[in-house]
């Protein structure tokens, strides 16, 4: 008998397991599911990236490299940063490597936060955030964002929701799981916040690159925001590179410091094959990603179209490649909806309620995927939804 | 680009009423749009492609280089529009290079094709000489690698 559960710490073992992994375990053993549950770029890596990795290891760089990342990369991310979103950061002391923006944020938490700090964030959000705070024994405050402001978070609701604290905000900005964007005007308000209550703020612009419409904004080109605000950032999802597991964190010296010291104790450094390979997405992967955008955008189209017209009210995600229908009409909750869904048309989708309790009433439906595929699950869902309604 | 031919060219094996519901438009206007096409002579065809070893274990495929001289009949054009002609022919280009046309034909068996060769193409007149290279395998065929398996194959089907 394995009663090795009494060796795992208290704080781990009360942590909720992901919601996805439960539709994993379904999903991977059923042959002809159709999944819209896949959380990444449908896209094989650029072929001139790929082949940057190959050179890397046919000229036999297989090392390990400085704790911060390769030099290079860190100038190529300065340089990229400032031209894309504003803020100028020093490679030497302002940019730190990371094994994707996942680690970056995890190390942001462990390095600023001491137990009991709060941390303030806006849901639905991605699944690692609330955890995640909780591993540093903090305190995850939500904030809740609406599908009526399209998911947008709005200051009001921030400044309702903070109490004393308070010490980090994280925005991300698309949203995974909602594609929701924040304008300028939001952001300058939520920027005004931030100083007023001197927080740090983790801005996780992941999706940046696959803005639909409108212009994308960094809250760190803001005024007064650069010196209190760490731009998290990486190549999973412009540049479809999720497996080379890289990611990078630009912010004030003394934070990048303090999360320089995590990273080396617990990482040493990311792969430098897949650093290589990350400076030739910086260098020369722009095309590739407009192509990919104007992919995801169509799909978009047809995917949302699709569903309003099953009678699965969607907004137009603006950003990322999500819908983010509600289900609420059907009379059914996210899980029951996204379990029958799976159980008796084979179509994965992911219920709301993974990504947070504000995610209840809806499902996250990824449009990363082949026309074809979404065409057929849209037809599934159609005669799942004519079931549900004949009761 | 029309929006009908732009996801044709994605590769995706889509009907008209499947693009027609992808487009918004509804099968009739995706019939329409392909009339047009062909009707302009922008769209020649459609055809599926096929496992070159699964299409016929028994075709063979060659592909043979062919000098001309330039003074024939109808000059260049007139030539590779005769030799376009033969069914056997599955494309033909002219060349810049070592050679004027090269054309890719398929037969039952390696003795069609050289019979096509020395029968056909050798007595037309214009052709000064051919080469022919027979296709062994097929790695790649029209964009679609052959052998797809592997690359994608351990992609969670959920993730998030």
């Amino acid at each position: 008998m394995d009663d090795s559960a009494r060796f795992v710490a208290r704080h781990v073992a009360s942590l909720p397991k992901s919601g996805i992994r439960d539709f994993f375990a379904i999903v991977s053993k059923m042959k002809d599911a159709v999944s819209l549950g896949i959380g990444e770029p449908d896209f094989v890596t650029p072929f001139h990236i790929r082949e940057a990795a190959m050179n890397a290891l046919e000229k036999g760089r297989t090392s390990y490299t400085d704790n911060r990342g390769t030099l290079q990369l860190r100038e190529e991310i300065s340089r990229y940063v400032a031209q894309n979103y504003g803020p100028e950061y020093r490679p030497d002391d302002e940019i730190l490597v990371t094994i994707g923006v996942s680690e970056a944020l995890d190390i942001l938490l462990r390095s600023t936060l001491n137990p009991g700090d709060k941390v303030l964030y806006h849901e639905p959000c991605y699944v690692s955030y609330a955890p995640s705070v909780a591993l540093c024994h903090a305190e995850a405050v939500p904030v809740r964002t609406t599908a009526t402001d399209q998911f947008a978070l709005d200051p009001a609701a921030l400044r309702a929701a903070w109490k004393p604290g308070c010490k980090l905000l994280v925005l991300n900005f698309p949203t995974n799981p909602t594609g929701g964007t924040a304008d300028r005007a939001k952001l300058l308000e939520i920027a005004r916040f931030a100083v007023e209550k001197d927080l740090l703020v983790a801005s996780d612009e992941i999706y940046s690159e696959l803005t639909f419409e409108g212009e994308h904004v960094s809250i760190a080109s803001l005024p007064g925001m650069r010196e209190r605000t760490v731009f998290l950032h990486g190549f999973s999802k412009a540049f479809a590179m999720t497996g080379f597991r890289v990611g990078y964190a630009c912010g004030p010296a003394a934070v990048i410091d303090g999360m320089l010291k995590v990273h080396q104790y617990g990482i040493m450094c990311a792969s430098i094959v897949s650093q290589e390979a990350a400076v030739e997405a910086l260098r020369n992967g722009r095309d590739s990603v407009l192509h990919m955008r104007d992919k995801y955008r169509e799909r978009r189209d047809f995917v949302v179209r699709r569903f309003n017209e099953l009678g699965l009210p969607c907004h137009s995600p603006r950003g990322a490649f999500y819908a983010f229908p509600s289900v609420a009409g059907t009379g059914l909750d996210s899980l029951e909806f996204a379990r029958r869904l799976l159980e008796e048309r084979k179509v994965a989708v992911v219920p709301g309620t993974a990504f947070g309790e504000a995610g209840a009433g809806f499902c996250r439906a990824s449009f990363s995927t082949s026309y074809e595929r979404i065409h057929e699950a849209c037809e599934r869902i159609a005669r799942f939804l004519d079931d549900v309604r004949r009761g | 680009m029309n929006s009908v031919l732009k996801l044709l060219l994605e590769g995706e094996a889509l009907d008209t009423a499947q693009i027609g519901r992808i487009l918004g438009l509804g099968a009739d206007a995706v019939e329409r749009e392909l009339a047009e096409l062909r009707a302009q002579g922008v769209l020649l065809g459609m055809r599926p492609v096929l496992n070159p070893s699964f299409e016929a274990e028994s075709r063979v495929r060659a592909v043979i280089e062919i000098k001309l001289r330039p003074e024939g009949l109808g000059g260049f054009d007139g030539i590779a529009e005769r030799i376009s002609a033969f069914e056997q022919v599955e494309s033909c280009h002219l060349m810049s290079g070592g050679y004027d046309l090269l054309v890719v034909v398929t037969a039952d068996n390696l003795y069609k094709v050289a019979g096509f060769v020395h029968e056909r193409l050798a007595r037309i007149e214009g052709v000064q000489g051919t080469s022919t290279h027979f296709f062994l395998r097929a790695y790649k065929r029209d964009g679609f690698v052959v052998s797809a398996d592997g690359s994608r194959r351990d992609r969670p089907s959920v993730s998030p």
